[in-house]
């Protein structure tokens, strides 16, 4: 559905040139949710204002939903719908307008467009507000409606720019649900996020971009299996520096960190460990808070390949 | 046929727009009325002062404010198309196949057609005031008017889109439109300046407009000046209509 090779986009300013994306190369498989994870200013807002055809890459090739990116522009835009960041509707606009004006841009009679901005208004649950101007729509519900405008002209290929953030958790729920049955009907998704969770529970696949380059693309799964078997994390009360210090050296512990009064330990089979573990802080004496076993997450992932935290980043 | 039909999507969408605002409507008659009622009287007395054109003060009011109301109600509808920006419909409309000449012209067919009709309301104001307007006066000044909402708006387009912020369109608005409003005899007929003064107005293209509407409306409607300022403002239209369209059509980055 989308593939790409080294492309760029290079921004010149008086203050000098900004790389803001340095050589991206993507495929994006049909029907699937693709997640592009980030921290802010990573480069993937430019990433998909390129690939929907509003910037012009500095260079590198793209085909998008068949046609390609740069000499065929004009077809890419009947296969694709955008739903950017900052929202798309008019404050003082009531949204089954904006709904019915999107259709009538991709060429559908009024009927159709009234119609289909009905089967709209109805899945995504904006029959209370549909005929209110915008500006009077919560979070949730505005989001909603940038959804149903990019998807108005049933495009084969969504994209989504940080659909959920800046929602409450259970309008985020509600967005997750939207996208799923996106997928249930075979549109491909295209979404960016800078949150661990939603990258992790909503994505098919994922490619985790930093300073404008890919720095690791799969399956969650996947990624998470490359950094380490299990984690485990001990919480002590004001002792974990010690237990830092101890635990490192130990044969079955392939990486330590630290960070907010709790020591996570790298290791290849948690059930094992934490025995070995209890052992020898035992022996030492110092007084366990609380001890827990976890998968490795999307921010392990991108701590290694960083050697930074997306949460910290973000 | 697309861009046609497009254009003729955007104009729906923008009058609407302009209609679900009825300040904007209210402020839009109330300026010129305010002009009608609260200046147009000291011209009364001007009309005795040699040079001042005959015809009487309203027929040699009337016209420039016309021209007035065309350069004001154009140059400010940038503001509108900055808060489009800034809500992301026009980023949205540009992923759309819609026609980028229809971008522009949908929302300059919506200030033209407003402006025709502030127009009509004025001329049909200033009658009990003691102007005596002519038929075919009537259709060249809306021409005028028609004309130069189409550049200037798009002109406006333009540079909205190029500034992206009202921080420094609006500066740029008003130190443009106050000289070009001084320098085309809008306010007073040129023939009352110093010679240095009438100089500089001819580089203005509004000048030949005002000059255009005052002869329609003073019973001089064959003279070459008529002919002279439409063509100027058809001039002025074509070329900000290019210089929109290729705002429009280049990324805004
Ligand atoms: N129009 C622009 N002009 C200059 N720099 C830009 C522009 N757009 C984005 N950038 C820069 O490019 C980098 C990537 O930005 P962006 O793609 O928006 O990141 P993200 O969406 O991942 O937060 C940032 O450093 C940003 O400041
Ligand atoms: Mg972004």
């Amino acid at each position: 559905m989308i593939e790409t090779h080294n492309l760029r986009k290079t921004f010149k300013s008086r203050k000098g040139a900004v790389e803001a994306v340095a050589g991206v190369d993507l495929d994006v498989k049909k029907g699937e949710i693709f997640g592009f994870l980030g921290p802010n200013g990573a480069g993937k807002t430019t990433t998909l204002r390129m690939l929907s055809t509003l910037l012009p890459p500095t260079s590198g090739e793209a085909t998008v939903a068949g046609y390609d990116l740069l000499h065929n522009a004009a077809k890419v835009r009947y296969e694709i719908g955008y739903v950017s960041q900052e929202g798309s509707s008019a404050p003082e606009v009531p949204g089954r307008s904006e709904l019915i004006m999107q259709g009538r841009l991709y060429g559908m009679n009024k009927a159709r467009a009234q119609q289909r901005a009905i089967e709209l208004i109805t899945a995504l649950e904006l029959a209370d507000c549909a005929d209110r101007a915008t500006k009077t729509y919560s979070g949730g519900q505005k989001r909603r409606l940038d959804i149903g405008i990019g998807l108005m002209h049933l495009p084969q290929l969504l994209f989504l720019d940080e659909p959920t953030t800046g929602l409450d958790p259970q309008s985020r729920a509600r967005m997750w649900e939207e996208v799923r049955k996106l997928r249930d009907i075979g549109t491909t998704v295209f979404l960016t996020t800078h949150y661990l969770e939603e990258a992790d529970a909503l994505c098919d696949r994922i490619a985790i971009i930093d300073h404008g380059k890919i720095v690791a693309l799969g399956t969650p799964d996947e990624l998470k299996r490359e950094v380490a078997g299990d984690v485990v994390v001990v919480g002590t009360d004001d002792a974990s520096d010690r237990v830092l210090h101890l635990l490192r050296g130990q044969p079955f512990v392939r990486e330590a960190t630290v960070g907010d009064g709790l020591v996570r330990l790298y290791v290849d089979r948690g059930e094992t460990a934490m025995p070995q573990i209890l052992r020898v802080l035992d022996a030492e004496g110092i007084p366990l808070a609380s001890l827990s076993l976890n998968r490795p997450s999307l921010d392990d992932v991108f701590l290694r390949q960083t050697g930074r935290s997306l949460r910290d980043a973000a | 046929m697309k861009m046609l039909r497009d254009t003729w999507l955007m104009f729906q969408r923008y009058l609407m727009v302009f209609l679900r605002n009825p300040a904007w409507v209210v402020i839009g008659v109330l300026q010129p009325v305010l002009y009608l009622v609260l200046f147009a009287p000291l011209l009364k007395s001007l009309t005795e002062t040699p040079g001042f054109p005959s015809g009487g003060a309203y027929n040699v009011f009337v016209p420039g404010l016309l021209i007035q109301l065309g350069l004001f109600g154009a140059s400010g509808v940038g503001f509108g198309l900055i808060a489009e920006l800034r809500a992301g419909v026009i980023e949205r409309f540009r992923v759309t196949p819609v026609s980028r000449f229809a971008l522009l012209l949908g929302r300059a067919l919506r200030d033209i057609l407003t402006l025709v009709v502030q127009s009509l309301i004025l001329l049909l104001l200033a009658i009990p005031f003691g102007l005596h307007p002519t038929v075919s006066g009537v259709f060249v000044m809306l021409g005028l008017v028609a004309l130069i909402g189409l550049g200037m708006s798009s002109l406006a387009y333009a540079a909205a889109l190029a500034l992206k912020s009202e921080d420094s369109y609006a500066p740029l608005i008003f130190t443009l439109s106050l000289p070009l409003l001084l320098l085309s005899g809008v306010l007073l007929p040129l023939q009352l300046a110093p010679e240095w003064l009438q100089h500089i107005a001819q580089a203005n293209p509004l000048s030949y407009a005002v000059t255009a509407a005052r002869d329609v409306f003073n019973g001089h409607g064959a003279d070459p000046d008529v002919f002279k300022g439409l063509a100027i403002m058809a001039a002025l239209a074509v070329v900000g209509v290019l210089v929109g369209a290729r705002r429009f059509s280049r990324a805004i980055a």
